[in-house]
């Protein structure tokens, strides 16, 4: 019989699945409950991601054009770990965000602030053995949305990450910290935990600046580990 | 638990950051058995959603990625080409007959939502451990219909016909 880890079961972590204060998910929640998907060979393996994936500007999304964007460069790093400390090498991180004006270059997006010509948003790197990423990027302006009167975004910037595991697929965002607009955040406050909520604000960091350059945020993912089964795990 | 990160949105702009070009190809679609998976992800007014993205994933083999990935049209599709997968033993000693693991993320969506797909015409369904501890009236929104070239798999997120999604 096959031996395979077993993946920490969440509750209470992540935002549940009806949040009428979001607007966008009252005809797409589910209204059956989730039902209970034993781990098995499908859900504790995961696609393997080569070097061949990313670009050569892939990380760094001030170098995608001839001229650089308008706004506060910035570096994002962080690593990624599973809840006992591991770490998650090898694994594609993926990210996407507004310029500097609280523009996404989308068809979708039309509030009247300026696309960024030398600004697509889009990035992507892989961790290396320790689990770090690194981005260089700009400082995200924040933008309304229509959810509520006077509805803003705090600024954030997405990340979608494989893991080693189906089971840890995530897809999160990353705040800034002192951002105004985050108390008033339906999103941000779906999140049932004021400490859970706090973990998607990133760390201000003057020691990995890069002077002259760049300010820096230190941004580190947790994901669901093994704790149940060391044992079986290689 | 430790410190874990909690889920977030993809929000409506996911296709500055996610879709790549040969995204929908799980397998190769020069492969001589490749199949295949479209269908429809439709809201809970009927609807279909504009702006979702479709995930598979299957144990990968033969040199196939075993992964897709397709955002929705404007008229809610996706379309993936993969091979079907074989049977595989699950812990207990038990056959879980071919699936593929489904993830679908929207705006809307703060957590991904998992599903299974299922084939119509694999005898090892009757069996199958998942298919079978879901309520028998709910089992059929896991099992894709057959057509030409493949099989369509409709995602239904919410009300009549709302497909089963899973903790995984």
């Amino acid at each position: 019989m096959p031996t395979w880890p077993t993946f920490e079961r969440v509750t209470g972590l992540h935002p549940p699945v009806s949040v009428p204060e979001y607007r966008s998910n009252l005809l797409r929640a589910p209204r059956q409950p989730l039902l209970v998907l034993p781990q098995n060979l499908t859900e504790v393996t995961a696609p393997v991601f080569g070097a061949d994936r990313i670009g050569a500007t892939d990380s760094d999304l001030t170098r995608q054009f001839a001229d650089e964007p308008v706004g506060q460069r910035i570096i994002v790093y962080g690593r990624v770990t599973e809840s006992d400390g591991r770490a998650v090498p090898d694994t594609l991180v993926e990210i996407w965000q507004a310029n500097a004006a609280g523009r996404y270059r989308h068809a979708s997006d039309n509030w009247p602030a300026p696309i960024d010509p030398n600004f697509a948003g889009g990035g992507r790197t892989i961790t290396d053995a320790d689990g770090n990423y690194r981005f260089t990027t700009i400082q995200p302006g924040a933008y309304p949305w229509g959810n509520h009167p006077n509805a803003w975004r705090p600024a954030h910037i997405h990340f979608s990450l494989f893991g080693r595991a189906f089971t840890q697929r995530l897809v999160t965002q990353m705040y800034f910290p002192g951002d105004p607009l985050m108390p008033y955040d339906p999103i941000l406050n779906s999140i049932p935990d004021e400490k859970a909520r706090q973990r998607l604000v990133a760390r201000f960091d003057l020691d990995h600046t890069q002077p002259d350059w760049a300010l820096a945020f230190e941004f580190n993912l947790v994901l669901r580990g093994t704790p149940f089964e060391a044992e079986n795990d290689d | 638990m430790t410190e874990l990160t909690p889920s977030q949105t993809v929000g409506p702009f996911l296709h500055i950051g996610l879709p790549w070009p040969d995204g929908p190809f799980a397998a190769s679609p020069d492969t001589p058995d490749a199949i295949a998976i479209e269908g429809r992800l439709i809201d809970g007014a009927g609807n279909p959603v504009p702006d979702g993205l479709i995930e598979t994933w299957q144990v990968a083999s033969n040199g196939h990625r075993g992964f897709g990935r397709c955002a929705t049209d404007q008229d809610g599709w996706y379309r993936i080409i993969t091979v079907r997968p074989d049977p595989q033993p699950d812990r207990a000693g038990a056959v879980e007959a071919p699936h593929l693991d489904v993830s679908v993320f929207s705006r809307g969506l703060l957590h991904h939502l998992v599903t299974r797909l299922y084939f119509p015409d694999a005898t090892e369904n009757a069996a199958d451990p998942v298919l079978s501890a879901v309520p028998e009236d709910r089992r059929a929104t896991l099992v894709a219909t057959a057509i030409d070239g493949g099989y369509r798999f409709d995602i239904v997120l919410q009300g009549d016909g709302e497909t089963v999604f899973f903790d995984v």
